[in-house]
């Protein structure tokens, strides 16, 4: 049962990424991102890690996709799309970055010792034990995550005054 | 899990979705109804009338929306030739989806199944708010790519203010019910309305019920702000292009998206499904008819009670819209950013402060929280006065006099 669910919920997001990278429109390219990571939400609960699921649905099917659909259809992105590629040199570069990800995946599967699958009870996911983690064990990084992501904010509300004052 | 289980699940899914509809297709009979009273008009009160022998009729209207459904489904199918055809055509089942699956994460009623499950909630999960949220926010998807999909300006623009609107009340939104979640200690909805059996959440946490009304009707774009579909400004916003059964899967997924907002909210705030002596008489029932005829007994009450507190709040909202003008595109921007999500954070705080110092008694804690959040609300209303009283400003001015 698990594996049939795994084995299409797979498929749909390769096919989601290929198809997002594939596309020519930039609207479409979003949404099959969107395809892509509404599997990989699925995947986390098959994974048993609902806090994951429902983190990943918030903040990137919700917030990030929408933010991205938004900023092409104000600015009319996917019309303009220009055949001359300024950046040609990363098409390249970035096809021989994904064929040595794709070889150490290999290597780690073949060659590496199968090891048994890690066993925990069925609670590991669970909200409250992640926020017991997050508060004890992980505080210092929660913290430094939390004052780059305010730094971030304090960055966006500078930049914004800076352009009215010029006005 | 067997396959007989999955044929349960399947079946339940089917009947959650179908009581889901119905419910759709009656709020509109009432909305119709209730917003020709407000308005001084009768309203659809024809269809399905029952003639009685002294020339009365009765219960005129109750076939309005098989009358309105069935007037759709005739109606020609058309997909505009400029259009992204394939997106068009997804773009409302993107729309109806998320306010469907909403309902599986609502505790509707307690009705025990025995092996200590409810029937009345499809879903018992661990990160039901979250759930919800998620859900919610998903939500959008379907009008703004109907909106971009339909290749027209006004389209356009509806799908882009939905996008944005919808972006900046989710933060409100979620802080609003993040009040909550510190209250109860839990993100299961089920043990949100456990925690309510004493003091519904509306008396701790008023100042995040408030917010959570407002920021909830702009995340549905309802009236005051329905600027997505602004008749006068856009025609009809992100869904001018569509007609038939498509635009009604859009109007259909929008009042489902309501009236899951008003079940969230009676969850969350109003108590869900408890109601003053639900177990006392379920005693009783059981006592002299059995547990299966108690159990049941207690189901339906305890349905009965959350279907009346969500037409309650069903109610106030089509009294709002009947009530408030259109805000202004500004107006709306500034409400969400600059007046609810502060008072969002301010009730965060306050929540955290109160329980921290008063954890033990839940009455004392209770109103001390509700006298803070009213004493904000105030503030705030003080605060967000307008500058000028009306003699002072001068709407147009009047050059052919001078």
């Amino acid at each position: 049962m698990e594996l049939i669910v795994f084995a299409v919920t797979a498929v749909i997001a390769i096919i989601g990424a290929v198809a997002m990278v594939a596309s020519k429109n930039a609207v479409h390219s979003a949404l099959f991102l969107l395809l892509n990571f509404g599997a990989i939400a699925v995947l986390y609960l098959l994974l048993r890690a609902p806090f994951l699921f429902a983190t990943q649905l918030i903040i990137y099917a919700g917030a990030i996709i929408v933010l991205f659909l938004f900023v092409v259809m104000l600015l009319g992105a996917e019309r303009h799309e220009d055949n001359r590629d300024r950046l040609a040199w990363q098409r390249p570069v970035a096809l021989v970055m994904a064929g040595l990800l794709l070889a150490e995946v290999a290597y780690v599967v073949v060659a590496l010792p199968a090891q048994a699958p890690v066993t925990t009870d069925e609670g590991f996911g669970a909200p409250e034990v992640i926020a017991e983690q997050l508060f004890t064990t992980f505080l210092l990084p929660f913290q430094v995550t939390a004052f780059i992501i305010l730094a971030a904010i304090v960055g966006v509300v500078v930049l914004h005054m800076q352009e009215k004052r010029q006005v | 899990m067997t396959w007989l289980d999955i044929v349960i699940l399947i079946v339940k899914c089917i009947v959650l979705t179908l009581a889901a509809t119905t419910m759709f297709a009656y709020f509109t009979l009432f909305e119709r109804r209730l917003l020709a009273r407000l308005q001084n008009r009768v309203g659809p009160n024809r269809a399905g009338a029952i003639p009685l022998p002294g020339g009365q009729r009765i219960l005129g209207g109750w076939l309005q929306p098989a009358a309105d459904a069935v007037k759709l489904f005739f109606k020609e199918d058309v997909v505009p030739v400029m259009a992204d055809k394939w997106v068009y055509i997804m773009a409302p089942g993107f729309a109806v989806i998320p306010a469907l699956i909403i309902w599986v994460a609502i505790p509707l009623g307690y009705w025990p199944d025995g092996a200590g499950g409810n029937l009345l909630q499809l879903a018992e999960i661990d990160v039901a708010i979250l759930y919800l949220l998620a859900v919610t926010s998903v939500g959008v998807y379907g009008i703004a790519i109907a909106g971009w999909a339909s290749n027209n300006k006004y389209s356009m623009l509806g799908g882009i203010r939905a996008t944005a609107q919808v972006i900046s009340y989710e933060l409100a939104l979620g802080l609003a019910v993040l009040g909550v979640v510190m209250q109860a200690q839990s993100f299961r909805t089920d043990t949100i309305v456990d925690a309510q059996t004493t003091l519904w959440y509306i008396v701790p946490q008023f100042l995040g019920f408030v917010i959570f009304l407002v920021a909830s009707t702009a995340e549905v774009v309802r009236a005051p702000f329905d600027l997505v579909e602004a008749e006068q400004e856009l025609v009809g916003g992100y869904n001018t292009e569509y007609g038939s059964m498509k635009f009604a899967l859009f109007f259909m997924s929008e009042y489902i998206k309501l009236i899951a907002m008003n079940a969230i909210a009676v969850t969350l705030f109003l108590g869900g499904w408890k109601v003053p002596g639900l177990q006392t008489l379920a005693d009783a029932v059981t006592a002299s008819f059995g547990a299966n005829i108690g159990n049941a007994v207690f189901g339906l009450t305890s349905l009965g009670a959350f279907l009346l507190k969500v037409t309650v709040l069903s109610f106030v909202s089509v009294w709002v819209r009947a009530t408030l003008p259109r805000v202004r595109y500004d107006q709306l921007m500034d409400l969400g950013w600059k007046v609810l999500l502060p008072l969002a954070l301010i009730n965060v705080a306050l929540t955290a402060i109160v329980n921290v110092i008063l954890p033990d008694n839940i009455w004392i804690s209770g109103i001390v929280l509700f006298v803070l959040g009213l004493a904000t609300l105030i503030g705030a209303t003080i605060l967000s006065r307008p500058k000028y009283t009306s003699s002072q400003v001068t709407m147009v001015k009047n050059n052919a006099r001078s």
